[in-house]
């Protein structure tokens, strides 16, 4: 189907139904219940989840499959964020538009960086992706305050021109982000029982473009382009001397994955209209990084996985306080409570980036596959204990 | 005039002349052998030849165009297919995959952005390196990943990865070292089969004189960055000077 | 004229973080082959160490003082730290005023065994494993080290003076004839800079100790082979190289008030420094971090800034991209060092 063979296909339907079916699937528990805070069916964090997912989907494109690492690939999203808001403020507030000029300065930003950054590789390019990363941040934070709006970050005000679109509406407020007057943010409750179940115009809109992203990375990681990045991560050497020249190549696969990042930017400004220069700061950067390591990076579907991961458990960690440890922990004896509080306390809260570390390390060290390599072992653990008890059953009678 | 002049070629690292005043002619469809004792400046000149190093003085043409000034994958577009002294392949992906990935270059050139379509749906690309994996012997193992293969196999896959270019001039750089003599004579075997059957020039670099002898039909004597003799096998054999060059070495 | 020597002075101290942190950088990648993201976390470890003497030296207890009394007539309550009350208010303040300088014996032992540890329980494992594994997980270190501090000291900076006697200001223009107002700690620091280089340099140059860590930078498995232990030669090459890190993180505290982000913002600078100078080359390193940092200085005076707005900002990466493009192997480079 579409061109891709049955696993492919397989995979595109899994995340589509992922996808569609997110509103419900995240939020399993009733919403008076004391588990309704493992709940992430809202809007904001569904789309969170499917905007990081096309970040590092893009980026598993250049990292996963050629090997290259950035280190600056916040920027590209960072440019794609200022350039969405921008058109909001001068055209109107379709994201349409907003999103395919994020798409197109992002790309064009990774050109530029690309086509100087690859003139080195392995530990030097990660650094010089980092360094222009590092000074798109300073920029934006300094010189560039006019087009960035410095500190504050850029902003929509009731006096911008949005020459196809109003200035401000009826009553006298901002307009609010739409597709061709569908309001982003309208968001249909179905309550079914103790259940709420959340539907945002803005979610399936992101759904829907991390689908197309998918579907794309597939075409790519399938096509001789895609053969080409791999062969550019396994041997350099035999690819020059194969006749082919491997700097378009990874300059491709970097502008490819920058537009990725641009959309991933342009699509979190669709959804809220702000962008700020910590957006391109070099944690930022890691963060992205982090998501497609502990995915798996080179796997298709590792990235949204490890995005996804990485969303939710930010969002639960976050949100967890002491107070709540005491409810959970508060079966166990006063003593033993207290110290468990104690000792996970660190980690919760304003913890999450130590936590976040922590978990970085253990995956590079354990299990450089990430999420999916783990999951092929536990696979294929079972699978083998179960061949071994199988031929035990087998050998046993003939004894 | 061969399909490969080298002229006065020099070449010069700080205080060590590698090369000096090479001269070479490859005659086209011969197999020709570049011998000496270690230090002679085999493998710096074969650099010279790919595009690897760029020679300080002379000139190097193939087919009557200058190699010189050129990156390594313009010269193996020219016609120049190399393989090396341990076995370059790509590793991580399959023997297939490895297969297709010259017949890509030779198809598309150096650089094609064909990120749409499926390379299974490639039908000519799959053929050919289907044909070369069944001409090579290795069909059977067409979905190992390439790493895990034997080294004479994946001499086997490298040396047909090259050919599935189909270059004129095929360079080995000492293509038998490190092998044991089975997988020595298969590949002798191999190219053999190679030079007799397909319009091909064969440069090959080589220490052990039974690789060479059983091959070659002209040979070139490298000693101390210039050649000593080049003449025809067996009056290489018999040759005083080249038994000096190679005193306590291979004599 | 003078303000021309003004801004060579000003971009010393930081040139001299700089060149101290890469040095350390470098001889862990030229020694190692790692490419340590979490370097700059040393160099926060090292300020933290002078913020912990300090707090430790100031520990006080509060004691009624008979002889105060507040407004009410009550008397009040006084801290006194516990050294003024044992060596006496004299030497004891002497000593916590002095508490920066102190440091760099109390954060020695400390950054030795850090370096050792990170070394044998990390990064030790990561020999054999691509670049790109090295970085991510010093990268996570890193991450996991600044969080820790920032648990333990909270975010805010926390202001480290100098000694009195060496916080003011010294007209170092006078000996030329000349106005050149420049604070006494930052020449401190600058001389203290050169020390340490001098002394990393001497001991890699005249200790046989030093020989074999060269011969290793340049050949790692033929010195192997020879039956030199040079793993532990290594290890102890990473302390080191921590404790430089930690030495100029200590002694600038002053300058800067340390925060759980300084080795991060100086990390990415210091690869930058690295970068520059070439990948593996100590005195590319040094030269670079000094060159940098008076670049960086000039690049902020007022002319420059008209000139090019935020040229203050990127000069440093500016550098860096077009030595990269122009020179590949950094200004004293060797051939061959991280070529893939």
């Amino acid at each position: 189907m579409f061109g891709l063979d049955k696993r492919d296909t397989t995979l595109l339907l899994i995340v589509t139904v992922l996808t569609m079916f997110a509103p419900f699937i995240l939020n399993p528990f009733p919403t008076d219940s004391g588990l309704a805070q493992f709940n992430a069916g809202y809007p904001d964090l569904m789309q969170r989840f499917v905007i990081f997912g096309i970040f590092a989907i893009g980026f598993n494109i250049l990292f996963g499959l050629t090997g290259y690492l950035s280190f600056g690939h916040a920027a590209f999203l960072g440019v794609g964020s200022y350039s969405a808001v921008w058109m909001f403020k001068l055209l109107s507030m379709n994201v349409i538009p907003a999103i395919l000029l994020s798409v197109i300065i992002a790309g064009l930003f990774a050109l530029v960086i690309g086509y100087v950054s690859l003139r080195r590789s392995g530990i030097y390019f990660s650094i010089l992706t980092l360094a222009f990363a590092q000074m798109s941040f300073s920029l934006a934070y300094s010189v560039l305050t006019p087009v960035t709006n410095g500190e504050t970050g850029l902003q929509l005000a009731l006096d911008d021109p949005r020459i196809l679109g109003a200035s401000a509406t009826a009553d006298g407020s901002i307009p609010v982000t739409s597709l061709f007057g569908l309001e982003m943010r309208s968001t249909y409750s179905m309550a079914v029982g103790p259940w709420d179940f959340q539907f945002n115009v803005g979610y399936y809109l992101c759904a829907l473009v991390l689908i197309a992203a998918f579907y794309v990375a597939i075409r790519i990681f399938r096509s001789p382009f895609g053969m080409m990045l791999r062969a550019v991560k396994s041997n350099q050497q035999r690819m020059n001397y194969t006749g082919l020249n491997s700097k378009p190549y990874t300059l491709a696969a970097f502008v490819i994955s920058g537009m990725y990042a641009g959309l991933a930017g342009g699509l979190m400004a669709s959804m809220d209209p702000l962008a700020g220069a910590e957006r391109m700061q070099w944690t930022a950067s890691g963060e992205v990084v982090l998501m497609t390591i502990l995915g798996g990076a080179g796997t298709l579907i590792g990235p949204v996985l490890g995005a996804g991961f990485i969303k939710y458990f930010e969002n639960i960690f976050s949100k967890i306080n002491d107070n709540v440890l005491h409810g959970w922990f508060s079966f166990l004896p006063d003593g033993i409570e207290d110290f468990l509080v104690f000792v996970i306390h660190p980690f919760i809260g304003k913890g999450w980036h130590l936590t976040l570390g922590i978990l970085f390390m253990l995956v590079v060290i354990y299990l450089p596959g990430g999420l999916v390599e783990g999951g092929q072992r536990v696979v294929g653990w079972l699978s083998r204990r179960k061949s071994a008890q199988s031929r035990q059953s087998e050998t046993n009678p003939a004894e | 005039m061969g399909i490969l002049e080298v002229k006065n070629v020099g070449k010069r690292f700080g205080g060590l002349q590698a090369l000096s005043d090479v001269n070479l002619s490859i005659k086209e469809n011969s197999v020709h052998a570049i011998i000496g004792p270690n230090g002679a400046g085999k493998s710096t000149l074969l650099n010279c030849l790919v595009g690897k190093l760029i020679p300080d003085t002379g000139s190097v043409m193939f087919g009557g165009q200058s190699v010189l000034g050129r990156a390594p994958y313009e010269i193996n577009q020219m016609g120049i297919s190399r393989v090396f002294q341990t076995p370059e392949i790509f590793g991580d992906l399959t023997v297939l995959e490895n297969m297709m990935i010259p017949c890509l270059a030779k198809r598309d050139g150096s650089f094609e952005l064909n990120a749409f379509s499926a390379v299974m749906s490639q039908r000519d690309i799959l053929e050919k390196a289907e044909h070369m994996l069944e001409e090579m012997n290795m069909a059977d193992k067409r979905h190992m990943h390439a790493a895990a293969m034997s080294r004479g196999d994946k001499r086997r896959l490298e040396i047909g990865m090259c050919l599935s270019q189909e270059p004129r001039l095929l360079l080995l750089d000492e293509p038998t070292a490190g092998m044991a003599r089975a997988d020595t004579n298969n590949t002798i075997d191999l190219l053999k089969q190679i030079s007799e059957e397909r319009d091909i020039t064969i440069a090959i670099i080589e220490h052990d004189m039974h690789v060479v002898f059983s091959l070659a039909n002209r040979i070139t004597v490298l000693a101390q960055g210039t050649p000593l003799v080049e003449d025809d096998p067996q009056n290489i054999r018999g040759n005083p000077k080249v038994r000096e060059a190679y005193l306590g070495e291979t004599a | 004229m003078d303000a021309f020597l003004l801004q060579i002075l000003n971009g010393l101290d930081k040139g001299s973080a700089y060149a101290l942190i890469a040095l350390g950088l470098t001889l862990i990648f030229g020694t190692l082959g790692v490419v340590n993201f979490a370097h700059g976390a040393l160099f926060m470890i090292g300020a933290f160490c002078a913020v912990t003497l300090q707090k430790l030296l100031s520990l006080s207890f509060e004691m009624v003082d008979p002889e105060k009394t507040d407004f009410l007539g009550n008397p009040l309550k006084v801290k006194t730290p516990y050294v003024e009350a044992w060596f006496g208010p004299e030497v004891g303040g002497t000593i916590i005023e002095w508490s920066v300088p102190f440091a760099i014996l109390f954060a020695i032992p400390i950054m030795v065994a850090v370096g050792f540890i990170m070394e044998r329980g990390l990064i030790k494992h990561f020999y054999k494993r691509p670049h790109a594994d090295q970085i991510l997980v010093t990268f996570g270190l890193a991450i996991v080290l600044q969080e820790v501090i920032k648990y333990f000291y909270g975010a805010n900076p926390i202001p480290t003076p100098a000694p009195d006697a060496l916080n003011g200001v010294a007209n170092l223009g006078a000996i030329i004839g000349m106005d050149i107002i420049y604070p006494v700690w930052r020449i401190v620091y600058f001389f203290f800079a050169c020390v340490i280089i001098a002394a990393v340099f001497a001991f890699l140059q005249f200790t046989t100790f030093g020989m074999v860590v060269r011969a290793g930078m340049a050949d790692r498995e033929t010195v192997g082979l020879l039956g030199i232990n040079i793993d532990r030669r290594f290890t102890i090459m990473f302390g080191v190289a921590a404790a430089v890190a930690g030495l100029a993180g200590v002694m600038y505290t002053p300058i800067n008030s340390p925060n759980y982000h300084m080795g991060m913002d100086f990390l990415v600078l210091s690869f930058v420094v690295v970068v520059v100078g070439g990948m593996g080359s100590l005195p590319g390193a040094v030269i670079a971090g000094f060159v940098l940092g008076i670049l960086e200085s000039f690049a902020s005076m007022e002319w420059a800034i008209s000139l090019i707005p935020g040229i203050n900002q990127i000069i440093i990466y500016l550098v860096a991209i077009i030595i990269l493009l122009v020179r590949p192997r950094g200004l004293m480079g060797r051939k061959g060092v991280m070529e893939d």
